[in-house]
């Protein structure tokens, strides 16, 4: 049994240590909010915050979280309420297919924590997850309208 | 989402077969009442009990309306143009309006009611507009009539809107309070459509309704499906197009922990049955398989290559468009232009990997998955289970992208295949990227030698284009080719009709096609044959100009048709065409018919030491009518992202007959840091209805190659782009 702190809540998993965190969230938890893309941290789909910062959590393996704390996007919004990245997502109306969507947003709230007011480069420095309906150029937008909110 | 519909009263019994082999669904029908009598009082009802007031429309007690959406969504935002099509004759509240996807099974079981569910070619709207519409205005015309009744007044005396009936005195009826009255009643025969230049909910930038869930983690697509005491399965198969399984030692692994089961997969996949995805990909990966390949095993890149050069200059060719005699004019114009061109396979590699959920029993057989053909999706079920498809339903789920890969079904047999080795036991059957990499059905290889001549006056009087190379029907819908003849291999560049007519005026005019169709299988890839077609043209027209030394867009003009012409101008005008461009910025303009839609794009680039930087494109749409010009935007951006990803990277190749890149590292696409600030022009002329999703990507790349030809007077002949240099030599 390997213990877990997901979104504020504990988790025993009996899994194997060397098991990628993104399976354990996905599979033996059931978020199913942060997704498999490509299992080598190139496309960012499955990234999650450990302690905080932005992490593609397919090269994680579940037995070097330790007591650190996880949280995906399903915890963002609380009591109800956006998170004001995700709020700055609904308006500019950002995703198409929606699946990279997870990964971009916890990313964004990632880099707007370490600098509330990027530029276009800081955000290009930044945001490295693949999207291939294209919706980079409303993600910089609404990176850009969450500034200063989040 | 994904109801299944109930019917409050079995009266018909249905028996229906399955064509089983693809898309198409051959039912036979036997009707006791007949359909007259059988009408009248038949109510069919949502999952939660809501009448149907028709089959696109139901309308809870509390006014929500729930609009049927049979296309499929994978983010090119269809289903919120057609819910504002039907929501526009409906006369509906917007803000009360959701949508729910029909299941294939229930579109079977009724008279395929909600029509083709098929979601590819840039078809969703174009080709179901009027039907849709039709359902709204169908339903809006009994509601009235049902508020009339009760009120014991003609129908004519009251009118709707926002989902309110008002009677001429005033008084006023909810739809949700007469919608259980409305689906007794006798649908009406005429159902006039309003004027779309009269549209208050359709033609407006609406919000798409399906943003909330994509930004909250919500379990909408096919790789989220979880059912109780779920197995997971991975799968390996032959590498080698064409090749086998020829043993695999399942004894090595099945005492790994949470394995369950090995089974082969047909004649060239071996998958592991485990209690996690992760157990089972690392069983998988600790079994021995060997393969056998067979003849396939010694195709590469190179001999592709050679196959396709010989296509160049065969005698024997189908042709998809002729006029006068090119071949007798360009032997004897005074100056010919040449150029041959090679255009590679390319993986569409959607975000979400090939996947789906199957429970098998010997009298059921129930899949969730995202796909792009839930019909089709359902026939392979049926056929992969041996049940009937009366037996079989298929439940569609959001796409994490299709772009043509999911109009496939080979993942739906195989997890069928799968579940029916475990029956009773749901299964879970997700590919690894590196799957999905090396078995998709690849955008089309080709290569092509342009040949143009001049008269003495430097008039284009001869072009003739010469295709060789791969037919996607020959690989996916042999049934769909024409004695012997791949049509869809000329998209954008036929004679005549609705779908993709060539643009220019040439008087000797011959555009054929040499098949050649090697091992790898080829697909349709957002944007289809448009992609390489409209950049070997387009690249080559603009070649054509500056060899007489003609400005691009007036030479062009000089030749193309007036839908085509009209596009490009509005967008070479909006993109400041014919005004200096900023220092050391360079622009290139390109246009096309495809899907039904008249496109075009004019791009700024800059080249710093044979850096490519591309700086800003205008798209233009013509797609006739505009139900969403947002969503319209959005597809160009989109369109040119993945345009331009296969532009400047997108290369499969081919080594013993396998496909050699198998993650992102070394098939590279767009991100972020190279996104070009992209405008799009959207300027309907509602004479007809064109598509949106597909046609725009085409120009992003020829527009782009030729700004780089004017930054550094390179012509870029060989795809991508980064298999060649572009310093100064």
């Amino acid at each position: 049994m390997i213990a877990l702190s997901v979104n504020g809540k504990s988790y025993n998993v009996d899994v194997e240590s060397d098991t990628p965190l993104l399976w354990v969230l996905r599979d033996t938890i059931g978020l199913t909010g942060t997704k498999y893309g490509c299992g080598i941290a190139q496309c960012g789909a499955c990234t999650v915050h450990i302690n905080g910062v932005a992490t593609r959590s397919c090269q994680v393996p579940v037995g070097t979280i330790g007591s650190k704390s996880v949280s995906t996007i399903e915890s963002l919004a609380q009591n109800g309420k956006l998170h004001p990245v995700q709020q700055a997502w609904l308006e500019l109306d950002v995703p198409q297919c929606g699946y990279c969507q997870s990964g971009m947003i916890m990313a964004a709230v990632s880099l707007l924590k370490d600098n509330p007011k990027p530029t276009d480069d800081d955000i290009d420095a930044a945001m490295s997850n693949i999207c291939r309906c294209g919706t980079y150029q409303r993600i910089r937008a609404a990176i850009h309208a969450a500034a200063g909110k989040a | 989402m994904n109801r299944i519909m109930t019917k409050q009263f079995n009266r018909r019994s249905f028996v229906v077969g399955s064509s089983a082999a693809g898309a198409g669904l051959a039912l036979g029908f036997d009707l006791p009442f007949g359909p007259k009598a059988a009408r009248a009082q038949e109510v069919f009802r949502a999952a939660d009990g809501s009448p149907e007031v028709d089959a696109w429309v139901v309308i809870r007690p509390d006014e929500t309306v729930v609009i049927r959406i049979a296309r499929s969504e994978m983010g090119q935002g269809t289903l919120t143009g057609l819910a504002q099509l039907v929501a526009e004759e409906l006369n509906a509240d917007w803000s009360k309006v959701t949508t729910e996807f029909p299941t294939p099974g229930a579109n079977v079981a009724r008279k395929r009611v909600w029509g083709d569910f098929g979601t590819g070619g840039s078809r969703g709207i174009r080709e179901s507009h009027e039907y849709v519409r039709k359902g709204g205005a169908t339903a809006r015309m009994m509601l009235i009539q049902a508020a009339a009744n009760s009120w014991n007044v003609p129908a004519a005396e009251c009118t709707a809107a926002n989902g309110v009936v008002t009677h001429k005195s005033g008084e006023t009826v909810t739809y949700g309070k007469v919608a259980e009255a409305a689906a007794k009643l006798e649908p009406p025969k005429d159902v006039p459509l309003k004027d779309p230049k009269t549209w208050t909910i359709a033609g407006r930038p609406l919000k798409r309704l399906d943003t909330m869930p994509k930004i909250t983690g919500q379990p909408i697509f096919g790789i989220d499906t979880r059912q109780p005491n779920m197995l997971y399965a991975a799968i390996s198969a032959c590498p080698t197009f064409g090749g086998k399984v020829a043993s695999f030692d399942a004894a090595k692994v099945s005492d790994m922990r949470g394995v369950k089961k090995v089974v082969q997969v047909g004649d060239n996949a071996v998958a592991v049955v485990a209690d996690s995805w992760w157990r089972a990909k690392k069983a998988l990966e600790a079994m021995p398989i060997t393969w056998d390949g067979g003849e396939n095993a010694k195709v590469s890149s190179a001999s592709i290559a050679q196959f396709l050069k010989e296509g160049l200059d065969a005698e024997e060719a189908f042709v998809g468009n002729k006029s006068g005699d090119a071949k007798g004019a360009l032997a004897g114009a005074a100056k010919v232009v040449e150029t041959v061109y090679s255009y590679p396979y390319q993986n569409h590699a959607p975000m979400e990997p090939m996947n789906a959920t199957a429970v098998y029993t010997q009298d059921k057989c129930e899949v969730w998955c995202s796909t792009q053909n839930g019909e089709a999706a359902l026939a392979v079920a049926a056929e992969a289970s041996g049940l009937k498809v009366s037996q079989c339903d298929v439940h569609k789920t959001f796409l994490g992208g299709g772009f043509g890969r999911r109009g496939q079904s080979d993942y739906v047999r195989q997890v069928v295949t799968i579940a029916k080795e475990v029956p009773g036991t749901p299964v879970k059957l997700l590919w690894s990227r590196e799957e999905d990499m090396t078995h998709c059905f690849y955008h089309p290889i080709t290569q092509c030698k342009m040949r143009a001549g001049f008269d003495a006056n430097n008039n284009l009087i001869a072009l003739h284009m010469r295709i060789s190379g791969q037919s996607i029907l020959a690989t996916v819908l042999p049934s769909r080719m024409v004695n012997g003849m791949d049509p869809v291999t000329f998209q954008g560049l036929g004679a005549k009709g609705p779908e993709g007519e060539f643009g220019y005026n040439v008087p000797n005019l011959l555009i054929d096609h040499a098949m050649r169709n090697p091992s790898v299988p080829a697909g349709f890839w957002r944007g289809v044959n448009t992609n390489h077609n409209a950049i070997y043209v387009e690249t080559f027209m603009d070649q054509l100009a500056h060899e007489i030394g003609e400005d691009p867009l007036a030479f062009r003009l000089k030749y193309l048709k007036p839908k085509h012409a009209a596009v490009l101008k509005a967008t070479a005008e909006k993109a400041g065409y014919g005004q200096p461009a900023p220092k050391g910025v360079y622009r290139g303009i390109a246009q096309i018919m495809g899907f039904g839609s008249y496109v075009a794009a004019c791009a700024e680039v800059s080249v710093t030491d044979g850096r490519v930087k591309i700086i800003r494109i205008v798209g233009g749409t013509n797609s006739g009518h505009a139900v969403n010009p947002e969503q319209i935007a959005r597809q160009v951006e989109g369109s040119f992202v993945y345009g331009l990803s296969a532009m400047l990277y997108g290369e499969c190749t081919v080594r013993g007959g396998a496909i050699e890149q198998r993650n992102f590292d070394t098939y590279q696409v767009m991100r972020i840091d190279e996104m070009p600030k992209v405008e799009a022009v959207v300027m309907p002329d509602y004479e007809f209805w064109g598509g949106v999703g597909e046609p725009t990507i085409a120009v992003a790349a020829p527009a782009v190659l030729n700004a780089i030809a004017a930054a550094t007077g390179k012509r870029i002949t060989k795809f991508p782009l980064k298999d060649n240099d572009l310093t100064a030599a």
